[in-house]
């Protein structure tokens, strides 16, 4: 059954601290972090972006699993934050990991979902024997307006999956995807910041296609929240999924071990899917996996998820790779002028 | 460096790809297509190094120029790799934290652009492991 061949996720060391950028607009730090529930949120390192920490993600999801890279046929990277707005992604993750030069290549992008649609054409791919093996990435280097409420959370990271048929560590029991034209957030070409509609980004645009998208797959898989182990949802701050989990009947327990965002921040397309990550850093076989992922614009899909026995065999190497939150763990506070200079926000003659 | 020169040395970049005289035994890292020691004896292949090392020496670079100069202070150092290489390259370490001896493994960085409209280059660097 198609499924998840293995898992990789990569954070950048550096944080900054809710607190920290809201000192520099005079805002009060505390209450717009508990507000949003988010902390601290990851930026990346000058010699990082989308690309590396995509070739990051894949080379952790490599070593937990002895695959060979000749059979790879397809590399597919979402973001929204692409270094080249024309040349991919997925070329350079592809030599960086052997599979050139016979695979398929694209990148995707659809605000924060753009990692599981990549999940999803892979599924395809692989179900129907075009390829033993594809790799689908959701990685992103964020970007907010300065003093913009999106820069609160608009953080770094990713995470990859390898997808494929024989021997899966969790396999996909199913998926399906909720999708309308919904203006609550966009970026226009050659503009450095996204903009949104402030409110209207939560009822009409994350909860309805969230919440549209589960009750689809409840309803198809005649389950119900409590058949379900754990639950990750697009984690754009630390509310909205909590706030979307009790709407559909999960619980806080449930959504624990996923929800990475209160000490990363949003990592848009990486989101949901570092969020499965660290909980297939911690399941155990048999358990059972429900995500629903969001992208602006707007559009979720979700997944139920079932974790096999191979997690635990030998052929998998969980510890060969860093956790997420061992990720999480190893980390270097900065201030808002080391985080302007890191995101380039400290323009230079050329 | 142009395009076109930065990537014909891509794979060596990307996954340390260098050669081994299974002659002698030796490894070599950037590549060379000739064995110094055995010379018209030595069977020169391609070598893919594990990318696991530790620190030779190191300066700390607290002024630089291009590419180079939002990365100050930075450490440039010396590695040895495990199968017996040494290379110069950028290590990623806060510049009180490196030691000689030290053990690295390499990540996968930019190393640098062709201004804001050019091609960017990847490569590989090191962090302490
Ligand atoms: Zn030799």
């Amino acid at each position: 059954m198609v499924g998840i061949i293995s898992y990789g996720a990569y954070i950048p060391r550096y944080r900054i601290k809710v607190e920290e950028i809201a000192r520099v607009w005079g805002a009060n730090g505390t209450e717009i972090s508990r507000g949003l529930g988010v902390y601290e949120k990851a930026l990346p390192d000058m010699d990082e972006d989308t690309i590396t920490i995509s070739v990051e993600a894949a080379r952790a999801a490599m070593a937990r699993r002895k695959i060979d890279p000749v059979e790879i046929g397809a590399i597919y990277v979402g973001s929204e934050s692409h270094p080249y707005a024309v040349k991919p992604s997925a070329v350079t993750v592809g030599e960086a990991i052997g599979a050139t030069p016979v695979m398929t290549a694209a990148d995707y992008e659809f605000a924060c979902k753009a990692g599981t649609a990549a999940i999803q054409t892979s599924m395809g791919l692989v179900k129907s024997d075009m390829v033993t093996y594809s790799v689908a990435i959701g990685a992103d280097v964020a970007q907010g307006e300065p003093g913009d409420a999106l820069e609160y959370t608009a953080a770094a990271g990713g995470a990859a999956m390898i997808i494929g048929n024989k021997d899966p560590i969790a396999e996909i029991n199913h998926t399906c995807s909720f999708t309308t034209d919904t203006p609550d957030f966009w970026r226009r070409e050659n503009k450095p910041y996204p903009r949104h509609g402030g409110r209207f980004t939560g009822e009409p645009a994350y909860f309805k296609h969230v919440i549209g998208a589960s009750k689809m797959m409840l309803e198809k898989m005649g389950t119900k929240p409590s058949d379900y182990n754990y639950a990750v949802f697009h984690q754009p701050n630390g509310k909205f999924p909590v706030q979307a989990a009790s709407m559909l009947g999960f619980t806080k327990d449930q959504l624990k071990a996923g929800l990475a965002v209160t000490y990363l921040g949003n990592t848009y397309s990486g989101a949901s899917m570092v969020g499965l990550s660290a909980v297939l850093d911690v399941a155990k076989p048999g358990e059972r996996i429900f995500m629903t992922s969001y992208g602006s614009g707007s559009g979720s899909d979700s997944f139920d998820l079932t974790v096999t026995d191979v997690i635990d065999s030998d052929v998998f190497d969980r510890n060969a790779a860093p956790t997420v939150s061992a990720l999480l763990a190893d980390k270097k506070l900065v201030d808002y002028a080391v985080y302007a200079k890191h995101k380039g926000k400290v323009v230079m003659m050329e | 460096m142009s395009v076109a020169r930065f990537w014909r040395k891509q794979q060596n970049r990307y996954n340390l790809i260098g050669t081994h005289c299974t002659t002698c035994g030796k490894y070599f890292y950037p590549p060379r297509a000739f064995c110094p020691d055995c010379r018209r004896d030595g069977k020169i292949v391609d070598h893919q190094f594990k990318g696991t090392g530790k620190v030779v020496t190191y300066s700390i670079i607290r002024s630089s120029s291009g590419d180079f100069k939002l990365l100050t202070p930075y450490v440039l150092a010396i590695i040895e790799l495990d199968e017996g290489s040494r290379l110069t390259t950028h290590l990623i370490c806060d510049i009180d934290k490196v030691k000689i001896g030290m053990p690295v493994k390499r990540v996968f960085r930019k190393l640098g652009e062709e201004g804001s409209s050019g091609a960017i280059h990847y490569g590989t660097k090191f962090v302490p492991a």
